[in-house]
């Protein structure tokens, strides 16, 4: 539905790097934004924020790129003095939902209500109405299991920074940082600022082999020299980084005490004598990171089969009409990625609701930006894999599915002797993914334990819903039982 | 330099909560996650299964490995929930409604 003023509206899912670049390139072209987003501040992941109470007077010490967020910052302020953009934070979206009937918007699509629960308990309902959608749900880090992982002191990579950079706090005094991919980078240089002993930087891959790809890399020397800027920094802290390794296990009883890492050789096995041990009480860990698909794919979007990517178009628009997204969603990128998507997607969105034809050359220099990112990153993603054999390492006793507490062993149990071929069978055979996280952190463990593909996991509610606030949903405005002050009609001021 | 210092932090005074009837400091904005790990603290919750330990993993609400009990409601995500003066965190044993 339209505001009061006949400006069309636009609800922005999420306030990361791509969701608030896509709202003021979209409140810009004159349309009404709210923008949704689960944490207090805006900001994302990448961006995201010690909490107000904290005090911080120099945020940027955790940050990189912080001119782009002062921009991007003062610019959602603006909007949000004009009127033009509405920021709800701490409200957590459990589905969106095209409209079955009701006037069609000004695209001539069918509206949506986008599904949220308020508060820290998320128990508390809100509809939001809006004529279109603008999907920019962000990631979260794939980690692989391997003996001991469930030792509190392991914790992932992006978790260890997210505190730190939320929270102000580390989990220990001496860190390994492990896995593999860039985020590894400024997760160690960040801890080491704040005080942690890094111990080693394991790093699986060999980024030798991206000089052999220099051709490809040379048009992104920016992204180029940022890496070079975190290797000094490395040296500078005296982290010691060891490449083409990987931790084999994580040792102690009821805390983490040390990990055992070892060399790979050219074909990603573990070299068999070339274990060391290294005292430790923290490991932060990941494997690459995957991105929040959920909303799109129970909207009907189409999703890559693997669940990497929802597929959109130039404009950024997914194959449902009327929904945008960019970001980590339409494929694990980076920050400067997800602001050139989020910037066309806005700009593409903002014109199209106006009724205008958008015009791409108004959006050349991200739509060139985006098109160099996609190519480096997928050159990144050539080198930056995790060892082709890690399975080898995974134990039977070790625990893969974390919430259901699912063993290697049953999972090889389901498919050797029970016959299961694909995940979803593994899943029904051992409960593995069955739990509270859904099977978003066991998805790709238990897929190459059992030798099945990952598949796009169908979640219809991208959060736990309490059943009365489900009982209730799409209820219209005015009818007993709407959910407490259901922001219905007029949540777009 | 830690965390703090690193980022220049003038939070507001710290205020007492408890873990398992412990008081412990914590500060204006920290997670209940937060708070246990400033105060040194990695694992507030076992397992239904085998009553392993568990703690903060992926810090950013996905995992819910970090679930406690908060003012005697469990299954809260230590990462997320903020604390507020007097906050009373008990760890949670198994799914948290067994007594």
């Amino acid at each position: 539905m339209s505001s009061d003023d006949g400006r069309p509206r636009l609800a922005v899912v999420g306030a990361g790097p791509a969701g608030l670049a896509a709202a003021l390139a979209a409140a810009g072209q004159g349309v009404r934004v709210m923008v949704i987003d689960s944490a207090e501040a805006p900001g994302g992941q990448f961006y995201r924020q010690p909490a107000a109470g904290l005090g911080a007077r120099r945020p940027q010490a955790l940050h990189h790129q912080w001119r782009t967020w002062r921009r991007l910052r003062e610019g959602l302020d603006r909007h949000i003095a004009a009127g033009l953009v509405t920021h709800r934070p701490d409200h957590h979206v459990w589905c969106v939902e095209q409209r079955p009937e009701g006037p069609l918007s000004s695209l001539g699509s069918r509206r949506f209500t986008v599904h949220a629960l308020r508060g820290p308990a998320q128990e508390d309902p809100v509809e939001v109405r809006a004529d279109a959608v603008l999907l920019a749900t962000g990631g979260y880090e794939k980690v692989l299991p391997f003996p001991g992982w469930t030792l509190p002191g392991v914790v992932t990579a992006g978790g260890a920074q997210a505190m730190l950079k939320g929270g102000l706090v580390v989990s220990g005094r001496t860190a390994v940082v492990a896995g593999t991919g860039p985020l590894l980078l400024p997760v160690a240089t960040g801890l080491a600022a704040a005080g942690v002993t890094v111990a080693a930087l394991v790093e699986s891959a060999d980024p030798k082999a991206l000089v052999r790809r220099a051709g490809a890399l040379a048009g992104r020397a920016d992204k180029l020299a940022e890496g070079a800027g975190y290797a000094v920094e490395l040296l500078r802290r005296r982290v010691r980084t060891l490449v083409r390794h990987t931790v084999v296990e994580a040792h102690g009883t009821d805390r983490l005490e040390a990990v055992t890492v070892a060399e790979l050789d050219a074909g990603g096995r573990v070299r068999p004598g070339s274990e060391r041990r290294i005292r430790c009480d923290t490991l932060a860990v990941g494997h690459g990171m995957l991105p929040h698909t959920d909303l799109a794919e129970a909207l009907g979007c189409r999703v890559e089969p693997d669940g990497t990517r929802v597929w959109v178009d130039d404009e950024q628009r997914t194959d449902v009409p009327g929904a945008w997204a960019a970001g980590e969603i339409t494929g694990i990128g980076g920050a400067a990625l997800s602001l050139a998507e989020g910037h066309i997607a806005g700009r593409s969105a903002g014109a199209r609701l106006q009724g205008r034809e958008p015009v791409p050359d108004e959006w050349a220099a991200a739509a060139k930006s985006r098109g160099e990112l996609r190519e480096f990153l997928g050159v990144l993603d050539t080198v930056y894999v995790p060892p082709a054999h890690w399975v080898d390492q995974v134990t039977d006793d070790t625990v893969v599915c974390r919430c259901e507490e699912v063993t290697a062993g049953a999972v090889r149990v389901a498919v050797a002797e029970l016959g299961a071929g694909d995940v979803r069978t593994v899943k029904l055979l051992t409960r593995a993914g069955m739990g509270w996280c859904q099977g978003r952190m066991c998805g790709p463990a238990v897929a190459g334990i059992a030798g099945c593909a990952e598949a796009v996991s169908r979640r219809p509610f991208a959060r736990p819903v309490p059943l009365g606030v489900l009982a209730r949903a799409g209820e219209t405005a005015g009818k007993p039982g709407k959910p407490r002050e259901n922001e219905d009609a007029d949540d777009i001021p | 330099m830690n965390p703090l210092e690193l980022a220049d932090a003038a939070p507001g005074p710290a205020f007492a909560v408890t873990l398992d009837g412990r008081e412990l400091a914590a500060l204006p904005g920290q997670t209940v996650g937060a708070a246990l790990w400033a105060a040194g603290v990695t694992s507030w919750r076992t397992t239904r299964g085998e009553s392993r330990p568990r703690g903060i993993f992926c810090g950013i609400g996905v995992c819910f490995d970090c679930l406690v009990t908060v003012n005697d409601r469990p299954n809260q995500r230590a990462c997320l929930v903020p604390l507020r003066p007097g906050d009373a965190i008990r760890t949670q044993e198994g799914t948290g409604h067994e007594l």
